[in-house]
Order: C-alpha cells, then sequence, then structure tokens
C-alpha cells in the first residue's frame, strides 16, 4: 500500500501552497515527483493516491504522467543511482557514443536496464543542457562534465 | 569587452544574498519603484532587449500586450532549457539566482503581477533547490512577500519542476505542465498575454531575457541600445559546444563575427581541424558552411545567411564529421520529443528517421535525399507548433548545403552492392 513518508507530506502542505486553491491540479508534477523520488518510480497505487489528494481521476494522473519522461510506471523500482547519459548532439560531438557503451559493459546491462544488486540503472537521455561540459552524464541529481572512462570508473566505484 | 550578464559570473559565493549585493544586486528596485509601472514597460521598449529564449520578440512589447485591467496577471520564467547546445541558463541559475528574481521583481512591478513561477527542467533539480535557497534569502530581506521596500507591492516568486519533456520549452505547453496537464501545444490565439496560465494574462520570458532587466533599469534604456548592431540590442549568451578548443558559454556582443566566437573566444578549432559547419542558434536551426563563419551574430544576419540565432546555442562541427549523421541524431531527438499532437510532425519526423537511418547504415536509396525534401516541404509551417518547424531544420539545411555528404554515403552503398 502506498503512503507518503512524513517528510514528503511536509512537502506537500507546501506545494500546495505554491497554487491558487481553485488550480489545485498545478500540484500533479510535484506530487508525482515525490513520488518517484521517495518509491523509485509511480505505481498504480501511488496514482490513485494524487488523484484522491487533486481531486482528479487515477485515469487521468496515468495520462499526464505516462507523458512525462522522468516517472517510472508500474511496479518496478529503479536502481538507487540512475544514471543518465546524454547523447545528443554536443556530447555525441565529443564521444558520447563510446562512453555510454563502455558504462554499459562496466555494469554488464543493456541501456535501460537496472543492474542485478538493484544499484545502477542506465539511460540514454537527450541534452541535459550541459553542452559546453559535454560528454556529460548525470548520476541522482549530480552533474559529471568532461567524463572519459577513467573518470567514469572514480564516479561509479566510488558510489556505495 | 562589455559584460552585462556575466560581469561578476565567476565571483565566489556570487548565489549569496549577500555577495550579490556587494556587487550592486537589488539596487534597482529603489530606482523601479520611484517610477510608474508604465515607464518600466516603456524603458525596455526602448532598449531594444529581445526575448533570448529562442524566438527574439521584442520584450517590452510583450509586457504591454497583457489584456488591460484584467487581474490576477501571472509571470512564468521559462527555466526548462532543453534546446540542444544551449546551456547558458544552467549558468546563470547555479552562480546567479539572485539577478533572474531581481529581474522578475522588476517585470512583475512593470506588468502589474503578484505571482510568479519559476519553470525548471524535471533534470534541473539541483538547481531548484539552489533557487529555493535564494527565494528565501530574498523574502527575508523583504525583497519578496508583501509591501516590498515599503512599496506597497505585493509578490511571490515559486519554483515549479517539469518532469522531461522538451515540448514544455514552448511556452503554452509550459502553462499546460504547469497546470498539471500533459504538456501539449495550445492553440494561439489566444495569446498567454490574454488568456495564459488559469487563463489570465500571463508573461512568459526566458531566464536570460529577465536577467538583463536590471541592467537596463539601473543603466538606462540608452545605454543598453548603444550595445550591438542597429536591430539587434545589447549581449547574448551564446553556448559554444562541439570541436573548440574552449567550449563554454560566452557573453558576446550582437553583430561580432561568428568567426571571432569560434576562433577568439573558444580558441579555434580541436586539433586545428578544418570548420566544416556550424548551426548558430542551437538544434532547431538550419546550420551554415564554413564560408559563412564572417557572418556577424546577431538575429538579422544570421537570418539573411539562412539560419537564426535561436537560442544562442553556437554548435561547431569539424571535417570529420559526416553532416547525415548530425541530421540523424538530431531527428532522432525530434522523434523522441514529438508530443504527438498534431499528425505532420509526429509522422514527419519518424518518417525521416527512418530513411536518415537507412542512409547512415548503408540502406539507402538515390530517390531518398528527394523524399526527405519532400517531406520537409509537408512539414514546414504546417505544424501545430514550432517543433515541427525545428526538426525540418537539419534535415533541409544539411542537404541544401552538404549533399555530397548524402551522395558520399548513397554511393558507398552502390559500390559495395556492385
Amino acid at each position: 500500500m502506498f503512503a507518503f513518508s512524513e517528510q514528503a507530506e511536509k512537502e506537500i502542505e507546501k506545494i500546495l501552497n505554491k497554487y491558487p486553491e481553485k488550480h489545485k491540479q498545478s500540484a500533479l508534477l510535484p506530487l508525482l515527483t515525490l513520488t518517484q523520488r521517495q518509491e523509485g518510480h509511480v505505481s498504480p497505487d501511488a496514482m490513485r493516491e494524487i488523484a484522491r489528494r487533486l481531486d482528479v481521476s487515477p485515469a487521468y494522473v496515468q495520462s499526464v504522467a505516462s507523458f512525462y519522461t522522468m516517472y517510472t510506471l508500474g511496479d518496478t523500482p529503479v536502481g538507487k543511482y540512475t544514471i543518465l547519459f546524454c547523447i545528443n548532439i554536443s556530447c555525441q560531438l565529443n564521444g558520447c557514443d563510446e562512453l555510454l557503451d563502455y558504462t554499459a559493459k562496466k555494469l554488464n546491462i543493456q541501456v535501460g536496464e537496472t543492474t542485478a544488486d538493484k544499484k545502477f540503472t542506465l539511460r540514454r537521455e537527450e541534452c541535459l543542457a550541459a553542452c559546453t561540459g559535454g560528454p556529460m552524464m548525470r548520476v541522482n541529481d549530480t552533474y559529471h562534465e568532461n567524463i572519459t572512462p577513467a573518470r567514469i570508473d572514480q564516479i561509479l566505484d566510488s558510489l556505495k | 569587452m562589455t559584460q552585462i550578464l556575466f560581469k561578476d559570473i565567476n565571483k565566489k559565493d556570487l548565489h549569496t544574498l549577500a555577495v550579490y549585493e556587494e556587487t550592486g544586486g537589488y539596487k534597482s528596485l529603489k530606482k523601479a519603484f520611484a517610477k510608474e509601472p508604465d515607464e518600466i514597460i516603456e524603458m525596455v521598449k526602448a532598449s531594444g532587449l529581445r526575448g533570448r529564449g529562442g524566438a527574439g520578440f521584442p520584450c517590452g512589447l510583450k509586457w504591454s500586450f497583457l489584456a488591460k485591467d484584467v487581474f490576477p496577471r501571472y509571470l512564468c520564467c521559462n527555466a526548462d532549457e532543453s534546446e540542444p547546445g544551449t546551456c547558458k541558463d544552467r549558468e546563470l541559475l547555479l552562480k546567479n539566482p539572485h539577478l533572474l528574481i531581481e529581474g522578475m521583481i522588476l517585470c512583475s512591478y512593470a506588468c502589474r503581477i503578484e505571482t510568479g513561477y519559476i519553470y525548471l527542467r524535471g533534470e534541473f533539480y539541483d538547481l531548484c533547490e539552489i533557487m529555493e535557497k535564494a527565494l528565501e534569502e530574498a523574502y527575508a530581506k523583504g525583497y519578496l512577500g508583501k509591501n516590498i521596500l515599503g512599496s506597497g507591492f505585493d509578490l511571490d516568486i515559486h519554483t515549479h519542476l517539469g518532469a522531461g519533456a522538451y515540448i514544455c520549452g514552448e511556452e503554452s505547453a509550459l502553462l499546460n505542465s504547469l497546470e498539471g496537464m500533459r504538456g501539449e501545444p495550445r492553440m494561439k490565439p489566444p495569446f498567454p498575454a490574454v488568456q495564459g496560465l488559469y487563463a489570465k494574462p500571463t508573461v512568459i520570458n526566458n531566464v536570460e531575457t529577465l536577467c538583463v532587466v536590471p541592467y537596463i533599469v539601473n543603466e538606462g534604456a540608452e545605454k543598453y541600445a548603444a550595445i550591438g548592431t542597429e536591430k539587434s540590442k545589447g549581449t547574448k549568451l551564446v553556448s559554444v559546444s562541439g570541436h573548440v578548443k574552449k567550449p563554454a558559454n560566452y557573453e558576446v556582443v550582437l553583430g561580432t563575427p561568428v568567426r571571432e566566437i569560434i576562433y577568439d573566444m573558444a580558441g579555434g578549432m580541436r586539433d586545428d581541424n578544418q570548420l566544416k559547419a556550424f548551426i548558430p542558434g542551437g538544434s532547431s536551426v538550419p546550420m551554415l558552411r564554413a564560408d559563412q563563419v564572417d557572418t556577424p551574430y546577431d538575429y538579422e544576419s544570421l537570418q539573411a545567411a539562412g539560419s537564426m540565432l535561436g537560442s544562442g546555442a553556437l554548435i561547431v562541427l569539424d571535417h570529420t564529421v559526416n553532416v547525415v549523421e548530425t541530421s540523424l541524431r538530431l531527428v532522432s531527438f525530434y522523434m523522441h520529443e514529438s508530443c504527438g499532437k498534431c499528425t505532420p510532425c509526429r509522422e514527419g519526423t519518424r518518417w525521416m528517421w527512418q530513411i536518415l537511418h537507412q542512409i547512415q547504415t548503408g540502406k539507402g536509396e538515390a530517390a531518398h535525399v528527394e523524399e526527405l525534401l519532400d517531406i520537409c516541404d509537408n512539414m514546414s509551417f504546417k505544424c501545430f507548433c514550432p517543433l515541427g518547424d525545428a526538426a525540418v531544420a537539419p534535415v533541409a539545411s544539411s542537404i541544401q548545403n552538404f549533399r555530397a555528404d548524402y551522395e558520399e554515403l548513397l554511393q558507398r552503398m552502390t559500390a559495395n552492392t556492385v
């Protein structure tokens, strides 16, 4: 059964205060984000709870959530660390494709998968707005720019 | 070198209120509050400031379009920076969040707005935390909230995170997303100035645009208008990326030749390779050839050269690149980001991707180039929002300027078959 954490409840109060009372649907993306960060995924159960809080239907929540790429819909959480690998133009010109292959091999998974120990999820991502530091990857909330195989080893090996 | 936005950008702890105030931060508020709101709009009009997000629409004019006497009104700062090649707003938000807050206060005062939202792309979670901290400091100092500096003017500013969708950088899609809907663009008119957020008059400005306003209020419109060219006023942050020695964000006086940006500011081509092509304004604008490198970097000159200034992302390609691969990568992006609402964009991006992918992987046919041009023609100005036109830009311009790259791949394929 899904429930927001105590910390999340405090956040929700702050979030709802940002929008006019009759437009609390504006809190939909923030609540989905809270859920994703708390659970590592957004389950149908969680969507029902969000729907209840914002007076919309669960189907509506799903239709919105499925539009955006940052929510992992379903019952399977992402790994402890999500690696988003930019593959867009500026990073591509500086060799991101080889580095992505390198990372996938290192973790022994395909792009899009999660390691068996649930530690890493590796995803291909479109431009992350760090083009002058390409190639780059984002590990959870941290941007790592000008990465090389050695830097990737260093960053991933340092994560517990 | 004229530096307005990046004057103190690398000063230690600039993101804190104390250091920001040391550099003269928030001084513009008192000056602004001594004037009538409309006077500020007139100043911004006179400065010639144009929107720095991509469309380049005159900023003061946009503000003056707000529906008369309809309240409440809203300000939405577009911090959804997602245009491939563009990372200037990220640097401003990361290092100088108070500059944006100051700009938003001035805009709100001028437009009689009492609520502002900063719509940050979902991946900017770190920046959102920095921004929250800066907002807290500004509230504590009385720059936000009720009766700011005794002026009688109230303003609240909130952050709002997106969740991964390029299209939300389009202003009406941004509004839908902020209202808790799918980020699909809206029919225009009505324009946001008439019916925007919650169907109320709304100003939507890019981060960089709002960050220029404190300078205009402090130094005067004339001083800003004296910088740049006759029609392209001021400076522009340019994200120089790709095959240059020193990729970075540079503050460029509009009208500076592209050559100077690539070879002087950004240190020239990596490994001293030959310049082949450059995309001057982000992935949504046509690419240009090396022989056009003396084009002045301003709105009119780039347009005359067949491209656009766009978001100010200068992507530099050297001679080792086959532009078919570049186009394929960009079309793949637009296919992924097409919201699916209208047919030409949804289908067209996929068809272009399929054909480019065939050419790139040695399965191309001689007729493919003409087919691509035909699809471009069927998408140009026929899509619901500018995303479709953006997807056409790399394909049409790469064929127009570098047809030999396509032929090379097609011939290699023919040679293999024989």
